[in-house]
């Protein structure tokens, strides 16, 4: 009984620990695209609030806080609010198994690859029904294209993941950290290569970032699926969409680039420095890539990525037999 | 081209990619080029470029006088109706001029009533409505109307852009005085 009650505590304290950190990131992580788009184009980006607007993403959010609910007219208001919801909670689940340091884990399972990656396909459902409910044309095209290209780019996400899996024999996060070493070529992405690259195209599409941003084209859509939401409908979304790109960087660097290992002093300093490091790099990509068309998003995944994945998790599984 | 040369030139294309990060970055290392309003102000320099609102030309004689001869061809020209041009009174007689002019008159010479002044009274232009297409300065007689380089144009109301444009003249030509009457010196000073 005791031990369960431990078990709980833990749970219920990671999992608010876990709320505060998806928070801050979304802050950080605005302020860091917004600043990051401009210094690309070479503007200052925000820049009047705080110094350096360094308060610019706390005025949005209090703004978006502050504004009015709104249920377009013949939306099923039901659908129409669950879906926000649907889209962030889940996310919270995700940081469950992510080993943020040797000990710094909210609950270690055993089978912590396949939560995440069972957890992370409610997003699409969030999606589908956000664009279905708002009885809007272009949430409905959003939430089609959401759907077409979240189940296209899961298979070559996950083919990669089991590559990752069959070598280190298990799929638990904190066992494949520990089974790499400190420095960069004892990590796992001297070893797949090619994973690593798919693992992170098909995040990027997984998590619609740009240049697969096409569930929120705004160029096309207005805002695809999340048209229709006002204050903090679209502030789930949002939040729930940055939480999705921690997500994603964290297991890339849980399997591929050593976790919280890292030279001279392992710890999770390390593990937040490779995430901030790919959060980075898709940043950098959003304001370099343009938009792929949607056929060219469907063709990179069929006739590229799932044949690659398929035959680098082949290739994996006959070395790992016969060595 | 066979699918396998087909296959290979796809993934030697890869590096495109790598060229647009590239770009990307280098612009990210960059200065960066925003100028920050209320606390800087762009180069006059650069501004010379910019066509904002129009303004008066000055007469080469009497800068603090337009080259305008009240003909209203840009009041009929503009399509927006921005323009109004009040044209000058001919100047009062005194009663004795007056009295002259009709002994003169009644005595069967021609006598020249003294006529008013080419210039205008007023020049009142309205921002707000102005369109910018620069009809009135095509049709502008005289070349008295030009685009000015005024690009920081700041408001709180309506009325803010409704402009003197002979005032406006006036305080440029006050502006600019000192300046104009030192380059001369300096060039004797050269000389």
């Amino acid at each position: 009984m005791n031990g369960i009650a431990t078990e709980l505590i833990r749970i219920v304290v990671g999992l608010v620990a876990v709320a505060a950190f998806v928070g801050l990131n979304g802050l950080v992580l605005v302020y860091a695209e917004r600043k990051g788009a401009g210094h690309f184009q070479r503007r200052p980006g925000p820049f009047e609030v705080g110094p350096h607007g360094v308060i610019q993403p706390i005025a949005d959010a209090l703004k978006l806080i502050g504004k009015q609910l709104f249920t377009p007219e013949n939306a099923d208001p039901f659908l129409f609010w669950l879906a926000p919801l649907l889209s962030f909670f889940p996310v919270l689940l995700l940081f469950v198994p992510l080993p943020f340091g040797p000990v710094l884990t909210v609950w270690e399972v055993d089978l912590g690859l396949l939560l995440i990656l069972a957890f992370a396909g409610i997003n699409v459902l969030a999606l589908l029904l956000a664009g279905w409910a708002s009885n809007n044309k272009y949430g409905l095209l959003g939430a089609g294209r959401a759907v077409a290209q979240s189940v296209a780019y899961e298979i070559p996400l996950l083919l990669t993941v089991l590559a990752i899996a069959f070598q280190s024999g298990t799929l638990n996060l904190s066992t494949i950290v520990s089974q790499q070493g400190s420095w960069p070529w004892q990590w796992n992405i001297v070893t797949q290569p090619l994973a690593f690259i798919i693992y992170l195209i098909s995040a990027l599409g997984e998590t619609n970032r740009a240049p697969f941003d096409l569930p929120e084209a705004e160029s096309e859509l207005t805002a695809g699926f999340h048209t229709e939401y006002s204050g903090m409908g679209f502030g789930m979304f949002f939040l729930a969409e940055y939480a999705n790109m921690i997500v994603v960087s964290g297991v890339c660097t849980a399997l591929f680039l050593g976790g919280w290992k890292g030279p001279f002093v392992d710890g999770f300093w390390w593990y937040l420095v490779k995430v901030y490091a790919l959060l980075g790099a898709m940043i950098w990509f959003r304001w370099t890539y343009p938009r792929v068309r949607f056929d060219q998003l469907l063709n990179i995944n069929w006739k590229w990525l799932l044949p690659l994945a398929t035959l680098n998790l082949l290739g994996t599984a006959f070395l790992m037999k016969v060595f | 081209m066979n699918p396998i040369k087909k296959f290979f030139q796809t993934i030697a294309d890869l590096w495109s990619l790598i060229v647009g990060l590239q770009i990307t970055g280098k612009y990210f290392c960059q200065r960066q080029v925003t100028v920050h309003y209320p606390r800087k102000e762009i180069d006059p320099e650069i501004n010379k470029t910019y066509r904002g609102h129009i303004e008066l030309v000055a007469s080469p004689k009497d800068p603090t006088k337009p080259k305008c001869i009240s003909c209203l061809m840009c009041v009929s020209a503009c399509p927006s109706g921005c323009i109004t041009v009040v044209k000058s009174k001919p100047p009062k007689l005194s009663p004795e001029e007056e009295q002259a002019i009709k002994d003169a008159e009644a005595r069967g010479e021609k006598v020249k009533k003294p006529s008013a002044p080419k210039e205008p009274a007023q020049w009142k232009y309205d921002f707000s409505l102005c369109s910018l297409c620069g009809t009135c300065i095509e049709a502008c007689a005289v070349d008295s109307i030009q685009f000015s380089n005024e690009l920081y144009v700041v408001g709180t109301s309506r009325n803010d852009f409704k402009y003197d444009l002979l005032a406006r003249l006036k305080s440029q030509a006050e502006k600019r005085g000192p300046v104009a009457e030192s380059k001369p010196e300096a060039e004797t000073k050269e000389a």
